[in-house]
């Protein structure tokens, strides 16, 4: 009755993930005084042995555990992806819970139960167990959101994001009853179209209300609206987690569902196609508007959910998966690390209990601090897609994708975006560069912990932007053994 | 389908029916037949036995939530101890160190919450200093 043992070795992240956890909720009340560095170090060794352990899953395809999971080189990736933004963000964290004065060992312990969730997520070949891995991921950062405790504003966005996201996962959680009723299973690779009479409404309505469930965990309009507030409110660097893992996890789980069940591809596209479109112009156009630079960056991650929902319609339209999925893959990687560094990089400029979030507070930013200010415009400039950066080849794969599968309206409306997009990136690049300093601040201290996070973030920007062939590779690989159609 | 689904349920409606009207009727019929003689003390919201002390709608210490949503939160584990006992021949020692390992990781949040002072109704002052 035992699981063999490669099963144990195929979830051998999330054990680590989930140990790490533990043991650190347990020494915390333990420790008194000097325990910043034990604990920092727990946390950051605890999700990079993770993200190392990956090689077992990678090198162990199949299915695990009387196959609630399937191990393959999708969900390997986004493993990946994931655990590398936990590890990133829990080092780019501990600065900043010092300044906040709110440095516990359970913040990281929640981030590194946040990142179980998401890896399940990513593995679920059943629904239960994505909506397990949904639940863990998704409870752990409501706890987050919230964590200044002291602060009102952090205070409602943990509020509003656990108000809706339960009702989020009260459809995802209703579709999956009815998909169940429908088909007569909860495994994935099982849901054929039924044969019963009657019951293909009931597949399509199951799916409709997942679709509209996992809708809100990527904010993807019109279920974005939680997404400025929740941003702004919650701590920088877990705005940063936030912004770029769940995201991931949710689009994986999509993609899954997209890829193997067969009903899905057809009955969502249209949903898809229309949802795209609404999110990259709600995103652009409110982030045009915003003063404040969180604020600005939430609704840029609005928008650029909607970039990637572009590629999963082209996924859904055509026979041919890969090319979108691959496109999906890429682009989440990309989008992960410019949008964690400059969500990261917010998070320090913003100085103490973030009281420098506004624009006009970046303003000559380039002459006092001139590698800060490069690097954060190197973000900026990727997240607007400028060619040398990742974020340029990312929307170019997304657009060939769309272009493969003949959605040209989607494709010229991706490119309006773009242009919109610019005008706000490039206001706080002129901002930075063209604008007097304000000269009675002290300029913002960078500590290595944050530099490092910040140069391994911008080494990726370039990297995927110069060098995609090999992470490219990957992801084809990655669509490739999905189970297709 | 649907015809039998009803058949199967109609005994249930029934029962719910005569339910409601029988608690509709007596209530009706008290109150018609009844004699009502209101005093101060008999229109007293009851607070077993003792006078009222004041209003029931005040903030209450934070502390009764704690307790109620640890006790919540180890009562449904609890939960899932019945479905485990009810294959456990079955399962055997698989069974067993699942069931182990899943107590363990309660045993180290109840550790976790015994440290942190979240069991003590009045925590000391240097607990309190720790729990913030």
């Amino acid at each position: 009755m035992f699981p063999p043992r490669q099963d144990v070795l195929r979830l051998m992240p999330e054990i680590i993930l989930s140990l790490s956890g533990i043991l650190l909720m347990l020494i915390e009340p333990f420790l008194s005084g000097a325990r910043r560095t034990l604990i920092v170090t727990l946390a950051a060794l605890g999700s990079g042995l993770a993200l190392v352990s990956t090689i077992y899953p990678a090198t162990l395809p199949g299915t695990a555990f009387s196959g609630l999971l399937r191990i393959d080189g999708f969900s390997v990736f986004v493993h990946v992806v994931v655990e590398a933004v936990a590890f990133l963000v829990i080092i780019g964290s501990a600065d900043y819970l010092d300044r906040e004065k709110i440095q516990h060992g359970e913040y990281y312990a929640l981030v590194l139960f946040a990142t179980v969730g998401m890896c399940v997520m990513a593995g679920a070949a059943e629904l239960m167990t994505a909506f397990v891995g949904l639940e863990t991921s998704s409870i752990s950062t409501y706890i987050l959101a919230g964590y200044r405790r002291d602060v009102p504003r952090s205070n409602e966005s943990a509020m509003k994001y656990f108000l809706l996201g339960s009702f989020a996962t009260a459809f995802f959680l209703y579709g999956i009853a009815l998909l169940y009723g429908a088909t007569g299973t909860t495994q994935l690779a099982r849901m054929t179209f039924p044969t019963t009479p009657g019951r293909e409404r009931l597949l399509d309505l199951g799916l409709g209300l997942m679709l509209v469930g996992l809708a809100f965990k990527i904010a993807a309009a019109p279920f974005q609206l939680w997404t400025p507030d929740v941003y702004e409110g919650a701590p920088t660097p877990v705005t940063a987690l936030m912004a770029s893992g769940p995201k991931a996890a949710a689009f994986a789980l999509l993609l899954r569902i997209l890829a193997t069940v067969g009903a899905a591809g057809t009955f969502w596209f249209w949903a898809l196609w229309v949802s795209a479109a609404l999110t990259m112009f709600v995103g652009n156009l409110a982030a045009i508007a915003q003063s404040n630079v969180k604020r600005m960056l939430a609704y840029s991650s609005i928008s650029h959910a909607g970039y990637i929902l572009v590629a999963l319609a082209a996924a859904a339209a055509s026979d041919q998966v890969e090319l979108g999925v691959a496109a999906v893959l890429y682009y989440l990687a990309v989008y992960a690390l410019m949008k964690l560094g400059a969500f990261i990089f917010v998070s320090q400029l913003g100085g103490e209990s973030e009281r420098h979030m506004e624009i006009d507070d970046f303003r000559g930013l380039a002459v006092r601090q001139p590698v800060a200010a490069a690097c954060f415009a190197l973000f900026l400039l990727s997240l607007l897609g400028l060619p040398v950066t990742s974020g340029f080849l990312g929307k170019f794969y997304i657009f060939n994708a769309a272009l493969a599968s003949r959605l040209i309206w989607l494709a010229v409306l991706l490119a309006i975006n773009t242009v919109i997009a610019a005008f706000y990136y490039l206001r706080v690049i002129v901002v930075m560069y063209m604008r007097q300093p304000n000269q009675t601040w002290p300029p913002a201290p960078m500590p290595w912990a944050v530099t490092f996070v910040l140069s391994i973030a911008a080494a990726g920007t370039f990297y995927l932007g110069l060098f995609p062939g090999r992470v490219m590779a990957l992801a084809t690989q990655a669509a490739l053994s999905l189970p297709g159609r | 389908m649907s015809g039998n689904l009803a058949q199967a349920y109609a005994p249930l409606l029934i029962h719910l029916l005569v339910a409601l009207g029988l608690s509709a009727i007596l209530l009706i019929l008290s109150s018609l037949i009844g004699q009502h003689r209101p005093t101060r003390e008999k229109m007293q919201p009851y607070e077993c036995g003792i006078t009222p002390v004041g209003d029931a709608r005040e903030p209450f210490d934070v502390k009764f939530y704690l307790v109620a949503m640890v006790f919540i939160l180890f009562d449904v584990e609890a939960v899932f101890l019945y479905p485990w006992a009810y294959v456990f021949r079955e399962l055997r020692w698989f069974g067993f160190t699942e069931m182990l390992l899943y107590i363990l990781i309660l045993l180290a949040g109840y550790v976790y919450l015994w440290k942190k002072g979240a069991l003590d109704w009045n925590p000391s002052k240097t607990q309190r200093d720790r729990q913030t």
